[in-house]
Order: structure tokens, then sequence, then C-alpha cells
């Protein structure tokens, strides 16, 4: 029990912070056209911010599923390598059918506080998974729900809040290293160069992420591969 | 928005990403070591997430210059060390700073 308050008590800030980044979400869900519910049933059942964000852009269109599936891989793949990395960290009862079912909850934030545990036990685990899964949920209702309440104003502006958490995932890192700064310069150049190029930029915008992202690190790791052991980074 | 669409995409989107968290996690006992991949894995989670953010967040709020100087002030406080939250918020209140003063100053 002692282990499992502590990861309660962890997930805490991650669950705070989730709840103004899904609220962004709820907003952004409503105002594509869809329902509250379904705003909160992709949440529920994702839990992920970059992930949702173009899988709603992509959704608009009719049954792009083969685009769906390789943006979600795509964006997605960074949590394999969390999963791997913290499958080094667990204690010895953390295997099996824990693993399939907490597995579920290895977000970025979620990892680096897991990642940063000397030995982490299911118990820990799951306290740690459970504010952050509430706030990403209530925050999602919440936007697409009193979203339409909100002065225009004040909507537009929250629409910022999901960007400005992304960027304070990738600036720190980014500063610390000069290498991981030019592979990111890499992917924004790109990703301007297919934003405006006439042609190019008929692609569906969670397609284009995808190839600026993979070329991108495909570059990094062909020009500043990694040397250190990379998995608690 | 169509309901069978909804369903399939839904099915598709949660059980990926399902997925791809769950089999590493229950699957791999040992370390990669193959550099090219831990190189490539390392960088894929920055790379999407700028090719995300630019040039896409320039137009998320209706207005190009409130959304630069959100983003702007965004990158300040995060290369300082702020945390996500503290970022996320002080960059939308710089867009409504901005909307604020374009609408009733200029």
């Amino acid at each position: 029990m002692k282990d499992y308050n502590r990861g309660l008590k962890s997930g805490v800030p991650i669950g705070l912070g989730y709840l103004s980044v899904s609220f962004t979400f709820g907003i952004l869900a409503v105002s594509y056209g869809f329902e509250w519910w379904q705003a909160v049933l992709i949440s529920m059942t994702t839990l992920t911010s970059a992930g949702q964000l173009a899988g709603i852009n992509i959704m608009l269109n009719p049954a792009s599923y083969i685009e769906m599936l390789i943006s979600q891989l795509t964006i997605n793949v960074r949590y394999s390598f969390m999963s791997i990395s913290l499958s080094q960290k667990t204690s010895p009862q953390f295997k099996g059918i824990r693993r399939w079912l907490f597995g579920f909850f290895m977000t970025d934030e979620i990892f680096a506080v897991a990642v940063s545990e000397k030995e982490v036990s299911t118990k820990f685990f799951a306290g740690l998974t459970v504010f952050p899964y509430i706030g990403w949920t209530l925050g999602t209702l919440l936007g697409a729900v009193l979203g339409n309440i909100l002065p225009e104003m004040i909507m537009n502006a929250l629409c910022l809040a999901i960007y400005g958490m992304f960027i304070a995932i990738v600036a720190p890192k980014a500063k610390e290293s000069i290498k991981l700064f030019a592979v990111v310069m890499v992917s924004i150049a790109l990703s301007f160069a297919f934003y405006y190029t006439p042609v190019i930029n008929s692609l569906s915008s969670g397609l284009s992420i995808c190839i600026c992202a993979i070329v991108a690190a495909v570059f990094g790791a062909l020009t500043f591969p990694k040397k250190e052991d990379t998995a608690n980074e | 928005m169509n309901n069978t669409n909804f369903w399939i995409y839904l099915l598709i989107m949660a059980g990926s990403t399902y997925l791809i968290r769950a089999i590493p996690f229950a699957a791999v006992q040992k370390r990669i070591n193959n550099q090219f991949i831990k190189s490539f894995l390392y960088y894929i989670p920055y790379t999407v997430l700028a090719a995300m953010t630019f040039p896409s967040a320039l137009y998320a709020t209706g207005n190009v210059i409130a959304a630069a100087a959100g983003l702007f002030v965004a990158v300040i406080f995060a290369i300082k060390g702020k945390g996500l939250t503290l970022v996320a918020a002080l960059s939308c209140l710089t867009v409504l700073i901005v909307e604020i003063m374009m609408k009733y100053i200029a």
C-alpha cells in the first residue's frame, strides 16, 4: 500500500497538467464536429496527446484507415522505446498480465516519472496512473462541454495549450544537445516546406507529419548516432 | 460525424496505440543494441512533436501574430526549464493578451 500511495502522489502534478491539455483537446474535438461523448471516449481509450490530435484530423476524412494506422504508429512509436526501457526496471512481480494491463498507461510523463525510480513495482505504477487518467478524461469532458460557453477569444487562446506542452517537452532537450537541436530543426524545416509547397501540401497533415518526422529521425540516426545508452532520456 | 466511421477509426487509433505500448512492455526482456534503431527511437518523439507544432500551431488560434507570440513565449520559458503546465498556460495567456491588444488598441 505504501508503494501505491507514493505512486498516487507522484501522479498528481501529471494529472493537473493533463487536465489543462485535454481541456484543449475537448474544445478542438467539438469544434471539429465531434460529439462530447466521442471526444471523451477517444481520450479514455487512447490516452495520448499528439496521437489524438493527429487522429481527429484524419477522422474528418472518410475512410482513411491506412493513413490513420500509419500516423498512429509513427507518432506513437516512441512509446515502444519507453516500454522497452521501463521493462528493464520493473520489479520481479511486474510481469505477464500486469504488463499487458499497465502498458496501456505508458505516456511520456508517466514514463518519465516511473523511469526515474530505482525499481518500478506494480503497485507504484498502478498508483501513478490514477490521477493522470482521471485528469485526461475529466479535462476532455470539461473542454468538450464547457468549450462552447467560453468566449471565442479565450477558446482561441486555449487552442495553443497543447502546442505549448509539446514545446515544453522538446525545447529543454534541444537546448542540452546541439545534435538534437539540429535534428529538430530539420524536422521543422521539412514541415514548413511540406506546408507551403504546392501539390505536396495537398497531402493530409497526418501523413506529412509522419514523413517529416521519419526523414528527420533517420537523418539524425545516420548523422549523429547516439553512442551512450539513451534509455533514460 | 458518421458513426460507423467513428467506431472503426476509434478501434484503429486506440488499438494501435495500446499495442505499440503493451507488446514491447510485455515481450521485450533484453536491451536493444542496434545503434541505428536506438538512435532513431531516441530522435523520433522530438521530430514528431516538432513537425506537429510547426507550422500548424501558427494557424491554431485564428490569429497568426498572436500564435507566433504565444509560441515564442513558450520556447523562452521551456528553455528556462519551466514545467509543461506553466509553459502551456503562459503561451495561452500571451495569445489572449496579444489578441486583446490588437482588437482594442491597434
